[in-house]
């Protein structure tokens, strides 16, 4: 409990307090409350920046990443001159100059599942900001072991889903989706591209949610999955099932401990290190005209903007049109950095394929190191 | 014909058509005849003819899995959602 609210703080949450529905102890109870957010980034930004407007007693921030410039046309929480400076203390900073009476805890790592337990357990309220599965489903794990409230928002594209988990005996993460998407299948994060606004929309529904599940007003997006799409311009909401398999409160639990979420979803490296090729090992292949498939796992977007030469087959396409994909000789995987290039290797190596090397440092590299003209993004 | 609304993560499997009527009575052939129709898509949903675990089919406002699965009856004016897990938000 926190003390009462002062003088000051009558006058800063007045808008507040004149809603009948809210009034000082809503309020307080906001001041009372802690919640914590995974990740601040496109969700991160607008839930960090309204949460503590909106007067919450105490932040936690969760996130590891460095500020770069390609994050500012969405994570509006970082400005300009914060470019090159951690997240958190770029975060930090601006929570407290929109309120310093918020107390702002900051985590500087990884969530992984041996510390997820012990960040989790010291908040009232999960917010779930993060951008990929392993740690979607490692953050909905957690918080159903600890029942924890989760809300939840995530995007792609232009496309926003938002839910409340583990909320008043409610529906957890896995009874929406029980098992992770396969790598390979579905363009799992970045790559896709998102407008820039649709984080804000869905992290301020976020922001809303948190704040009705700690003044207990109004009806908490639990049991419903509201699908938002920027394109149509459409609200849909669908019904979520408890799962008696998957939710908290079950006589016999499923979800009893964190296990490695990388493994859970088929994203762990394969720590061969053979089965890498570099970017001068591939200028050197070229210039002697050895023969070879360079596949670019990339958006068409990207390869219209800078293209090194490869076959376009995105990540998301990559076990469906397998037939395009030789089995015969060398094919080099080739994406942005490396990374999505590493997960259709393991996606095709999952179909039967022994002739895959995955491109180091992806065309960033190669134009940072074999070839300047070809344009950086 | 029941209506199928595709998600935009999967309407470049459909020439980016995001509602596609098709013929069927129950979830199991509404989306046979959808990836008859699509076959791109059905590679993307379907897996040896049944529905990926993590693809998830809304008839109506409900989750086949907890109707009748595949079987669950699907009338000529329902709308038929696929779903698929997102995880952006960065």
């Amino acid at each position: 409990m926190s003390a009462p609210l002062t003088a000051s703080e009558l006058r800063r949450y007045e808008r507040h307090i004149i809603l009948p529905e809210l009034g000082r102890e809503g309020q307080q109870k906001i001041k009372d409350g802690s919640v914590l957010i995974v990740g601040t980034g496109g969700l991160g930004s607008p839930l960090a920046l309204y949460l503590a407007a909106a007067g919450v007693g105490r932040i936690g921030l969760v996130d590891f990443d460095i500020v770069d410039e390609s994050n500012l046309q969405r994570q509006i929480i970082h400005f300009t001159s914060d470019v090159g400076t951690p997240k958190l203390e770029s975060a930090k900073r601006k929570i407290l100059e929109i309120n310093p009476n918020a107390i702002v805890e900051t985590h500087n790592v990884a969530l992984k599942s041996d510390n997820a337990l012990d960040i989790l357990k010291n908040y009232d309220v999960i917010v779930d900001g993060t951008d990929n599965f392993p740690t979607r489903y490692l953050v909905a794990d957690a918080c159903t072991i600890l029942n924890k409230p989760n809300v939840y928002g995530s995007i792609f594209r232009f496309e926003g889903q938002v839910t409340v988990f583990n909320y008043q005996d409610g529906p957890s993460y896995r009874c929406l989706y029980p098992e992770p998407p396969p790598p390979g299948l579905v363009p799992s994060c970045a790559e896709g591209g998102v407008l820039g606004v649709l984080p804000g929309v869905v992290g301020t529904l976020q922001a809303t949610e948190v704040i009705k599940i700690l003044t207990g007003i109004g009806t908490p997006l639990k049991g419903r999955l509201l699908l938002y799409n920027a394109l149509d311009l459409t609200f849909k909401t669908v019904k979520v099932r408890r799962d008696p398999k998957w939710a908290v409160g079950t006589p016999h639990p499923t979800v009893t401990k964190l296990v490695d979420y990388e493994q859970f979803c088929g994203l762990k490296r394969g720590g061969e290190v053979s089965d890498e090729i570099s970017v001068a090992e591939l200028k050197e292949w070229r210039d002697q005209g050895r023969s070879f498939t360079l596949i670019d796992v990339r958006e068409e977007n990207e390869y219209e903007y800078a293209n090194i030469g490869g076959k376009l087959i995105p990540l998301g396409e990559v076990v469906a049109r397998q037939s395009e994909i030789p089995r015969e000789g060398v094919v080099v995987l080739q994406c942005k950095v490396g990374g999505r290039s590493r997960q259709a290797l393991e996606a095709l190596k999952a179909q039967g394929y022994n002739n895959l090397l995955n491109l180091a440092g992806g065309i960033a590299a190669w134009s940072r190191e074999i070839d300047p003209s070809v344009p950086r993004y | 014909m029941a209506t199928v609304l595709i998600p935009t993560a999967l309407r470049k499997f459909t020439a980016e058509q995001a509602e596609i009527e098709v013929a069927g009575t129950t979830a199991g052939e509404v989306l046979q005849a959808l990836a008859a129709a699509h076959p791109a898509l059905g590679a993307q949903i379907l897996d040896n003819g049944k529905i990926r675990g993590f693809v998830n089919v809304f008839v109506g406002d409900e989750d086949i899995r907890f109707l009748d699965g595949e079987a669950s009856p699907v009338k000529a004016d329902d709308e038929v959602t696929l779903i698929p897990a997102i995880a952006g938000g960065f």
